[in-house]
C-alpha cells in the first residue's frame, strides 16, 4: 500500500493492508492558550483539527473570573464604579458610562451639559484607544510587527490625556453618577485638540501599512464571513454587526448623553469578513476624531461652561462649600460612607462601547447597594460563536478570527 | 415612547394569551412577565411577529429572591434592530423547576444559559451542552445565589512542598465586612427600643 493512499484494499483471502500507526488518521486535539500570545489574554481553546482544518473549537473561559457581579452586591453604588474599569480595560470609561447611565435613569438625575460633553469626549478617546489596540494587534497576529509599535505611541498619548483628567492611566473612575469627577483644565482641552489635528496622519500611515498590504489582505479577506442573519442569530453588536452591512449604532439609533447633537457617519462593511471589520474600525477612528473636535468646540462655547456634577444627593458638594457649610460636610461624609440610596426599580442601560453593546441590568431595592447588577459584555456572545465561525477554517485563521472579534477577557469573564 | 411600548405590550399580551402573566412599562422599558414553560414559544413569537421582530437576544440572566415561593426570575433582554425597540421578558422559576432552553430559537442563548446555570443552578432542558462556564473546573455551588457567601468556601494556593495548586477551606483573619448603613432613623421597619410604649 502506498503511503497516503486513502483506499481500503481488501483481498480475496479476506486480508487487508496493514496500516502503521502513522497511517491510521485521526483528528488531532490541540490546546490553544491560555498562554498563547494570539489568544489575547487568558483564552483557552480546545481545537479539534483535521490536518490544518478546524473541526471543532471549544473555548474554555473563566480563567479571569473575579466574581464582579457578586462583589457588587455587597458594595455601594459608588464603590462599584471602579469595577467597571476592570472589565474591558482597553476602554475603561465607556463601561463606567453604562453604570452611570443606569443609576441616573433610576434616580432621575440630569447631567449638566459640560459633564455630558466631557463624557462624549472621553468615550470617543476610549473608542480610539480600543480600536488602535485591536487593529494593530490583529496585524501582529497575522504577522506584522510595525503597526503595534506605531499605534501604541498614540495610545500612550491618549493615556496621558486620561491621566491628566483623572490621575490614572487605566483605572480611571472618572465618570461619576451625575457627571464627571473633575473639570478639565483648559490646557488639556487644547492639547487634545492638537492631538486630534495630528492623529489622522497617523491613521494614514497605518492605512499605508495595512490596507493594501498583500499579506494582511490574504490573511483577512473572506475569513470569518458573517451574514446579516448570522449576526442577529448570534447576538452580535458593534463592529461585528456593522461589518456585515447593517448601519446599527446605539449612538445613532438610541442616542444617550448628547450624541444626537454630533455629526458623524456610521461606516458599514460589505462582505462581513475580517477585512471589512478592520476597515470599519479604521473608519470609526476617523469619525471619533471628528466627534472629539466637535466636542472640544462645544466645550469652549458659552453653553458648554458650568459645573460638571449634578450637585444633589448622589454627588459630593464642591470643596469650597465644605469649608463653610456644616450640611455640605455632613453630606460629603454620608456620601462616602453610607453612599446614596437608589429608588427601587430595574433598568437596562446600554452604551455603544467600542466592542459593541455594553449593557448594565440593574435591579435596585431602595438601599445603598444594588440588589443585582448584570453586566452584559459584548465580547461574551462574540466569543461563543467562535465554534461556528472557526469551523472549516485553517488553524492559522483562528488567530485572525480572535483578533477580529475583539476579545478582552476582563469583560468576557467578569 | 411610553404609549408605543404600552401598545406593544397589549399586542403581545393579546397574541400570547394565557402565557403572559403581566406587562408593564417603567423607565421607558417594556417588561413582559410570562410563564417559564412558554419561553421558547414567546421568544419565537417575538422574533417572527412583524410588529415585534425582536431578532437579537441581548442577554439572559437571573435574579434571586430567596423569600419568594418561586425563587428566581429568569430575565431575557431582546432587541429589534429593525423596529428599534427593546423588551424585557421575565419568567418566575422555582428552585426545582426546569426551564426550556432558548437555544433552538436563538443560538446565542447557549452561553447565556450556561452562565445562568453556573451562577444560579437553574437547569435548562434541551440545552446542547449545559456545563459550567465561568467558575473553576470542579467548582461546587452557585455563586450568585443570595445564600452563597461572597468569600466562597474554598481558597487556592501554590504548595511549595507538593509542587501544585492546592484547594483549602477559606480561612479568614477578619470576618467579611458587610456594612449595614441602613439608617434606623429613615423609615426603618423595626420598632426601636422604647417605642412600643408610645401607644399605651
Amino acid at each position: 500500500m502506498m503511503d497516503g493512499d486513502i483506499r481500503k484494499n481488501t483481498y480475496d483471502d479476506g486480508s487487508v493492508d496493514v496500516e502503521t500507526g502513522e497511517q491510521r488518521i485521526r483528528n488531532f486535539n490541540i490546546n490553544f492558550g491560555p498562554q498563547h500570545p494570539a489568544a489575547h489574554g487568558v483564552l483557552r481553546l480546545v481545537l479539534e483539527l483535521d490536518g490544518e482544518i478546524v473541526e471543532r473549537c471549544d473555548p474554555h473561559i473563566g480563567l479571569l473570573h473575579r466574581g464582579t457581579e457578586k462583589l457588587m452586591e455587597s458594595r455601594t453604588y459608588l464603590q462599584n464604579l471602579p469595577y467597571f474599569d476592570r472589565l474591558d480595560y482597553v476602554a475603561p470609561m465607556n463601561q463606567e458610562h453604562a453604570w452611570c447611565l443606569a443609576i441616573e435613569r433610576l434616580t432621575g438625575v440630569t447631567v449638566p451639559r459640560r459633564a455630558s460633553l466631557i463624557r462624549v469626549l472621553y468615550s470617543e478617546i476610549g473608542r480610539i484607544l480600543n480600536h488602535l489596540l485591536n487593529v494593530t494587534t490583529q496585524a501582529m497576529d497575522v504577522g506584522a510587527l510595525t503597526p503595534p509599535l506605531w499605534g501604541f505611541e498614540e495610545r500612550e498619548k491618549l493615556m496621558v490625556f486620561y491621566e491628566r483628567a483623572c490621575g490614572a492611566r487605566l483605572h480611571a473612575a472618572y465618570f461619576r453618577p451625575g457627571g464627571v469627577h473633575q473639570d478639565l483644565p483648559p490646557q488639556l482641552v487644547d492639547d487634545i485638540e492638537a492631538w486630534a489635528e495630528h492623529f489622522p496622519k497617523v491613521l494614514d500611515d497605518l492605512d499605508g501599512l495595512l490596507t493594501e498590504n498583500r499579506i494582511f489582505k490574504q490573511r483577512n479577506a473572506f475569513i470569518g464571513v458573517v451574514t446579516e442573519a448570522d449576526a442577529l442569530a448570534w447576538g452580535y453588536s458593534g463592529v461585528m454587526v456593522r461589518g456585515s452591512g447593517m448601519a446599527w449604532d446605539l449612538r445613532r439609533a438610541q442616542p444617550y448623553e448628547c450624541y444626537d447633537e454630533f455629526d458623524f457617519r456610521i461606516p458599514v462593511g460589505k462582505n462581513g469578513d475580517c477585512y471589512d471589520r478592520y476597515l470599519c474600525r479604521m473608519a470609526e477612528m476617523r469619525e471619533s476624531t471628528a466627534i472629539i473636535r466637535q466636542a472640544i468646540a462645544k466645550l469652549r462655547a458659552p453653553e458648554g461652561q458650568g459645573d460638571v456634577l449634578a450637585r444633589g444627593k448622589i454627588a459630593p458638594p464642591p470643596r469650597g462649600e465644605m469649608k463653610r457649610s456644616m450640611e455640605a460636610l455632613i453630606h460629603h461624609f454620608k456620601l462616602y460612607t453610607e453612599g446614596f440610596h437608589v429608588p427601587a426599580g430595574e433598568v437596562y442601560a446600554a452604551v455603544e462601547a467600542p466592542k459593541g453593546e455594553f449593557g448594565v441590568y440593574l435591579v435596585a431595592d431602595g438601599t445603598n447597594r444594588p440588589y443585582r447588577a448584570k453586566l452584559r459584555a459584548p465580547g461574551f456572545p462574540h466569543l461563543q460563536s467562535i465554534d461556528w465561525m472557526a469551523r472549516g477554517h485553517m488553524l492559522a485563521d483562528v488567530a485572525a478570527i480572535i483578533g477580529t472579534m475583539d476579545i478582552v477577557f476582563g469583560e468576557v469573564d467578569r | 415612547m411610553t404609549e408605543a411600548l404600552t401598545a406593544l405590550g397589549a399586542h403581545i399580551a393579546s397574541a400570547l394569551g394565557a402565557d403572559v402573566l403581566g406587562t408593564g412599562v417603567a423607565h421607558g422599558e417594556l417588561t413582559v412577565t410570562v410563564r417559564a414553560p412558554a419561553i421558547p414559544a414567546v421568544l419565537t413569537f417575538l422574533r417572527d411577529d412583524s410588529g415585534c421582530r425582536f431578532s437579537t437576544l441581548v442577554d439572559i440572566t437571573a435574579v434571586d429572591y430567596p423569600d419568594r415561593a418561586e425563587r428566581f426570575d429568569v430575565v431575557y433582554h431582546l432587541l429589534s434592530m429593525y423596529r428599534n425597540h427593546r423588551i424585557r421578558v421575565k419568567a418566575p422559576v422555582g428552585e426545582q423547576d426546569i426551564v426550556p432552553s432558548a437555544t433552538p430559537v436563538h443560538p446565542s442563548a447557549n452561553w447565556f444559559e450556561r452562565e445562568v446555570f453556573d451562577m444560579f443552578g437553574i437547569l435548562f432542558s434541551g440545552h446542547p451542552d449545559l456545563r459550567r462556564i465561568l467558575t473553576d473546573y470542579g467548582f461546587r455551588g452557585h455563586p450568585l445565589r443570595k445564600d452563597f457567601p461572597t468569600t466562597g468556601f474554598t481558597e487556592v494556593r501554590y504548595d511549595e512542598a507538593q509542587k501544585r495548586v492546592v484547594y483549602e477551606p477559606v480561612r479568614l483573619v477578619q470576618e467579611y465586612r458587610q456594612f449595614d448603613f441602613m439608617s434606623p432613623w429613615e423609615g426603618a421597619a423595626r420598632i426601636l427600643p422604647g417605642d412600643e410604649k408610645k401607644g399605651s
